[in-house]
């Protein structure tokens, strides 16, 4: 395996030279390796270029990786991924993505669909990172989409680090009863970068519930953009939260929504843009950190 | 060891809080600052840590002059400084703040031995975020467990025993008993608590920006518990009815 891809790995997916479950690493738009367990089978879509992985029915206490890079100027990557988790399955999904380019652009296209069965949980863990050249483009455009059957959980990290120029994260997810959606979005954008998340949250069950948390610091001249739309159907509970940080000229702009349909529908919302606390910066003087 | 020569800090009003203060934290002691609210204690400390810069006088670190040194130069140099009032940080884990204090990435082990110094749960907190769904004693606790994941030769905590409960206070004690004994730490510890007064090496008084008293905690304390009585007029007026 290229030393770049490896690196890549190791700072998206804690890829430490083998992966302790099922996974597969997909480099400049192929297969680089695969495996697949007794519980957790990952095979190549026939139609289109992805995935499809099979979560076996109350699979407890596994892994699975499925990292993407890209590690070569002029690549552009789309795949479509979907994951079948069976019921009362519990299991934690590795997901990060790396750009390495030097000259030119870069693209990687994630479409990922999650289809989780009754009472099923999962973590599904990502970080976003662009290394290489100064004047190359690296964009990744995450399209997510999940369909929580009745008491399933969905908690989802999600973080992009440094380094992509431009990024649209796209995220839609229906809920029936009693199932929980939790995510949690960090991002940091510098210089001329952009990002924009959208997401979207259908309360549909009853007893449902939803909690977005977005944490964003936009520094240099990079732009921002936090769009979501929160829509209570049912009995339902909906809390979501955006604070931002600027620093330099960073710019953001939070839009959030809520939509409620139902008399017994709880949503929230709350926002924050600003600037480092005085008194946290000093803090992190007294932890030995420059201002 | 710190020194302070003289030091004065007046607010822009020209009013004096602090007036003209010489005195020695000697290297592994524990010296309990005291006094009256509102007397310098806290202004103090922020002075040794570089928050305040004092309008004259020269503060040494191990015969260092670092009076003009900023507060990140003061904590590379080995100072630490547990805030009166933790600040939260929306969106930072408890374990987020321990690593940053520790400048490394913490074991669950780690975490456990830090946190279990103030009385925490690493299972309960390490991913629990600093806002405001943690209470101030929670918080206050906390902030104890940034200043010991430094493991600093001088340490700085103010108030440390506010709003923690009777239970984890006995806990606190052990560690900064520990924290002296086993590390050799010099520490400056502004309380009112007479349990953290017990355990001093040596005990200060300040009042209206003076040394009222200081010395060995046997010359001082009796003393202390003697005369220190609080008086129902805040003026002190009652003394000359």
């Amino acid at each position: 395996m290229e030393s770049k891809l490896q690196e890549l790995l190791k700072q998206v997916s804690d890829y430490n030279g083998k992966y302790d479950g099922a996974y597969n690493i997909r480099s400049n738009g192929q297969c680089a390796e695969r495996n697949s367990t007794e519980h957790i089978q990952i095979v190549s879509k026939k139609e289109e270029p992805g995935l499809d992985i099979f979560i076996a029915p109350h699979t407890k206490g596994e892994k699975v990786y499925i990292p993407a890079c890209v590690t070569k100027d002029g690549i552009d990557d789309l795949v479509y991924n979907d994951f079948h988790v069976g019921e009362g399955a519990d299991v934690i999904i590795v997901a990060g993505c790396g750009i390495h380019a030097e000259h030119g652009e870069a693209s990687h296209n994630g479409i990922h669909r999650f289809f989780m069965g009754k009472q099923s949980h999962i973590l599904y863990q990502e970080k976003h990172i662009g290394t290489g050249g100064t004047d190359a483009k690296r964009m990744i455009n995450p399209v997510t989409e999940c369909f929580l059957e009745e008491d399933a959980v969905l908690e989802m990290d999600t973080m992009q680090i440094r380094g992509v120029d431009h990024t649209i994260r796209k995220t839609k997810a229906e809920l029936a009863d009693r199932a929980k959606i939790i995510i949690r979005e960090r991002i940091m954008t510098d210089g001329e970068e952009t990002a924009e998340t959208d997401f979207s949250v259908m309360l549909r069950g009853e007893d449902s519930g939803a909690d977005l948390i977005s944490r964003s610091v936009a520094r240099g001249n990079s732009k921002q953009k936090f769009i979501s739309c929160m829509k209570g159907e049912n009995r339902c509970t909906g809390h979501s939260e955006c604070d931002a940080i600027l620093a330099e000229n960073g710019q953001v702009l939070a839009a959030p929504a809520l939509e409620a349909s139902h008399v017994d529908a709880a949503l929230i919302h709350e926002a924050a843009i600003g600037k480092i606390a005085g008194e946290q910066i000093l803090k992190l003087c007294t932890l030995g950190f420059l201002k | 060891m710190i020194q302070l020569e003289h030091i004065t800090w007046t607010l822009p009003s020209g009013e004096p809080l602090i007036q003209d203060i010489t005195l020695t934290i000697p290297d592994g002691k524990m010296v309990v600052f005291t006094g009256p609210n509102g007397g310098g204690k806290t202004t103090l400390a922020k002075l040794i840590a570089g928050i305040e810069k004092p309008s004259s006088g020269r503060i040494l670190l191990n015969g260092e002059d670092i009076t003009q040194n900023s507060v990140t130069e003061r904590a590379k140099k080995g100072l630490s400084y547990a805030f009166q009032q933790p600040i939260r940080f929306k969106g930072l884990t408890v374990r987020d703040m321990l690593e940053l204090a520790s400048a490394t990435r913490l074991t669950t082990e780690q975490l456990c031995t830090l946190l279990g110094k103030v009385g925490l749960c690493a299972e309960e907190y390490a991913n629990r975020e600093i806002n405001t769904g943690l209470s101030g004693g929670e918080m206050k606790r906390i902030e104890i467990a940034t200043v010991l994941a430094r493991n600093t030769p001088f340490s700085i905590f103010d108030e440390p025993e506010a709003g923690i409960d009777l239970w984890s206070f006995s806990r606190l004690i052990e560690t900064f008993t520990d924290l002296q004994q086993k590390n050799a730490a010099t520490l400056m510890i502004i309380s009112h608590q007479e349990r953290i007064l017990s355990i001093a090496d040596e005990i200060v008084v300040i009042a209206n920006g003076t040394v009222r008293k200081s010395g060995k905690r046997g010359d001082v304390l009796p003393s202390l518990l003697r005369d220190e009585r609080a008086g129902r007029c805040p003026l002190g007026k009652e003394e000359t009815v």
